[in-house]
């Protein structure tokens, strides 16, 4: 039954060598190398539920007066954005499952990436010759962050509406550009004209997607053309690699990966709330309330922007620089310049040029390992210090105080860090060594004990 | 083997009937949880798929570790990509002038396909960012439209009021408004006929990132408290109503622009003027307006 189907295929395609090619073609077995699929499969997901919500959600600006099913709204004034939201989530039947669920696969799917992200760096994973591959993966994270903002910010409850002011503000800051920038995205001032909506509806729903989705598709050939990188030990070497062929063992545990991506977004989906958008209510200038916090990919960002103090350059009387700069375009660009950087960085420091195949095992290259712990507990401090509000209403903590404390921790912790990764590399292979040569002993001992 | 067979074939046969529990729940009318119901069927189908795919993965299907050649850069056919270009230039003498006007016309062309960007907004009326709809004597508005009186603006609570007429979604819109002791204000010598009976009026958007200003810490037992101030929920920029909404805490890079208030022959509130600088989140040339001096 299956030769008839791949003959008539071939005949009209030819495409029957490579398909031999694909179903031999070699994974390396190791639990890390999952995290990238994760993420692929979470693409799907929100592809699909995405497009559901689409069929649903009207894109305007539109002011109306909500009389839907929902009764604490009833008679509030409201876009019809807002309103069309609202309704797919309360009146339309598997609506709130596919709006939750897609809401849920955004935070999987950057949260993979991200881990995905610290495998490659950790494990030097992105060396000749997977610098491109790399660097496709980088701004697959990029346009992920900007695709999820955009998300939330279409709804315009309260929440979305206090963080676009926020994006306003910092696109408004960059210097020199900034107000002209600020003015043609938003088709003038804050909220912006009904033209805007569009703006943001076009780019989550078709530009940053297809955008994404080729990317992934580049990053996968490229992955494919290189192969996959391997750990080294037994018959792995530089030139050799060892793995489970696609067909039938990687199949199906990939496949099982998938299905368990699944069942665990739509789990969430359905079980777990997220988002009620309902609750915040809709968004008008005026208004804004405590405790907001946007989805956790963007919490290092509101982060850097409440732990920045007052400060703005200035000329005289005359603004230069805004503070939202600091916080919303310094200090991401200077997180992911690094991360661009790195490649060319760590090539000139080590002055390796060499091509790689075999992963680094963390604790063997320390210095590398110590600057990526020192950069990430960075980042990750200035996470912690955007939930500051939410620990002062959970602990009673001063967030006055916090704040100062973070102000502080920040040039202090990364250096400790670092250094401690440093200790901590050097204990494991010191431990690694002891062990290995109380092996040698033993195995000594015994051949003693065998001879005499 | 027998078994795992048997596994796979229960658990793709348990996926099927939670699949057909999801269009059985998704069929029913009206069911409480409905939403939960719907995850649950469908999480648990998918679920027992994946199951049903990892037993088979260990069980069911050979597991052999296959070896490959890593690939390795090919130098020759490198040259021949190099030599089949040169080829194609080969009747080209003046490369520099063909390059050139190449140029010139890939970056014309790609400048006219930008120009039409201009389009998207006012991209060079910053003017427009400043603008506010307050002016003298306009009055002071609630969210229904109303009229409000001073005696409306009672201690320990703030009072959002709009300019009458005009839009209240526009960022020059908003503001907000306290009553503080007249005695303990510290405005700057131009505003003291600003706060008539201790109110004060502040734009309600934070100058630092544009949110609103929701959020009043009032001292409800001074000596031990901090004073009062105006507080941004965004990033915690907090601003002194009693010195003319100085920074007091938080990122944000100048005071909040104050709005002189006056009271009518009514006893409503009424706008002095428009605010004591821009509105909103900086941009690079806008005046700071010293709010203390």
């Amino acid at each position: 039954m299956i030769r008839p189907v791949v003959r008539a295929l071939d005949e009209r395609t030819h495409a029957a060598p490579f398909g031999v090619r694909a179903l031999r073609y070699l994974f390396p077995d190791h639990w890390s190398f999952l995290l990238g699929e994760v993420a692929l499969y979470t693409f799907i997901v929100l592809v699909a539920t995405g497009t559901y919500l689409a069929l649903f959600f009207h894109p305007s600006t539109a002011q109306v007066v909500y009389h839907g099913s929902y009764a604490p709204l009833d008679g509030t004034r409201m876009t019809e954005a807002y309103r069309s939201t609202v309704q797919l989530s309360l009146d339309v039947r598997a609506g709130l499952l596919m709006r939750q669920t897609h809401h849920w696969a955004a935070d999987v799917f950057v949260a993979a990436i991200a881990i995905h992200l610290m495998r490659i760096v950790f494990t030097g994973a992105f060396r000749k010759p997977r610098e491109l591959t790399y660097y496709v993966g980088l701004t697959i994270l990029v346009l992920a962050l900007l695709e999820g903002y955009l998300g939330y910010s279409l709804v315009d409850d309260l929440l979305s509406g206090m963080g676009l002011a926020i994006g306003y503000a910092v696109a408004l800051s960059i210097p020199f550009v900034g107000a002209n920038i600020g003015q043609l995205i938003w088709g003038g001032p804050f909220p912006g004209t009904a033209d805007f909506w569009s703006r943001m509806y076009i780019a989550h729903v078709f530009l940053l997607p297809l955008l994404i989705a080729t990317l992934i598709a580049i990053h996968l050939v490229l992955v494919a053309a290189l192969h996959h990188t391997q750990f080294g030990g037994g018959r792995r070497t530089e030139r050799r690699l060892v793995g489970l062929p696609a067909y039938p063992a990687q199949a199906a545990r990939s496949l099982g990966l998938m299905f368990a991506v699944f069942a665990v977004l739509f789990l969430l989906g359905g079980l777990v709330q997220i988002n009620p958008i309902w609750l915040w209510g809709p968004y008008h200038v005026a208004d804004g309330t405590n405790g907001a916090q946007p989805d956790w990919y963007l919490g290092w960002l509101i982060g850097a922007l409440r732990l920045m103090p007052s400060f703005d350059v200035t000329i005289l009387d005359y603004t230069v620089i805004p503070n939202p700069f600091w916080g919303g375009v310094l200090f991401p660009g200077l997180v992911f310049g690094t991360l661009y950087a790195w490649p060319s960085i760590e090539r000139r420091f080590s002055g390796d040029r060499a091509r790689h195949n075999l992963l680094d095992r963390p604790r063997d290259v320390r210095w590398r390992t110590a600057t990526a712990a020192g950069f990430l507990s960075w980042v990750f401090l200035i996470f912690l210090a955007g939930s500051a509000d939410r620990a002062y209403v959970l602990f009673g903590w001063s967030y006055e105080t916090q704040l100062q404390i973070y102000r502080v921790l920040v040039f202090v912790l990364p250096p400790v860090v670092f250094w401690l990764t440093l200790k901590v590399c050097d204990e494991l292979r010191r431990n690694e060594e002891v062990s290995r040569r109380r092996r040698e002993a033993e195995a000594e001992a015994r051949a003693a004990a065998n001879r005499a | 083997m027998r078994r795992a067979e048997l596994t796979v074939a229960a658990l793709l046969l348990l996926a099927a009937a939670s699949a057909a529990g999801f269009v059985v729940v998704y069929a029913l009318d009206s069911i409480g949880h409905q939403t939960q119901l719907l995850g649950l069927t469908l999480g648990a189908a998918f679920a027992c798929v994946a199951a049903a795919l990892v037993v088979a993965g260990r069980h069911l299907v050979p597991v052999e570790d296959g070896e490959d050649e890593y690939g390795s850069p090919a130098p020759e056919a490198v040259d021949q990509v190099a030599e089949v270009v040169e080829e194609g230039a080969v009747r080209m003498r003046r490369r520099r002038l063909l390059a050139g006007a190449g140029a010139a016309a890939g970056a014309a062309i790609g400048a006219a396909l930008l120009a039409p960007v201009v389009s998207l907004g006012p991209a060079f009326d910053l003017a427009a960012l400043a603008r506010t709809p307050w002016r003298r004597g306009r009055r002071l508005v609630d969210e229904a439209g109303a009229p409000i009186p001073a005696a409306a603006v009672r201690p320990d609570e703030f009072v959002t009021a709009f300019p009458e007429g005009a839009d209240p979604e526009e960022i020059g819109s908003p503001v907000i408004l306290v009553r503080l002791d007249p005695a303990r204000l510290r405005l700057p010598a131009a505003r003291r006929t600003w706060a008539p009976e201790g109110i004060v009026g502040y734009s309600k958007i934070c100058t630092h990132a544009g949110c609103a200003i929701a959020l009043y810490r009032a001292p409800l037992f001074e000596p031990a408290e901090q004073p009062p101030g105006l507080v941004c929920p965004c990033h915690y920029s907090t601003f002194d109503p009693a010195t003319g909404g100085t920074v007091v805490f938080g990122p944000a890079g100048r005071a909040l622009p104050q709005l002189p208030i006056r009271i009518d022959r009514q006893g409503n509130l009424r706008a002095g003027g428009t605010f004591s600088g821009p509105v909103g989140p900086s941009w690079w040339g806008v005046r700071r307006g010293r709010a203390t001096s």
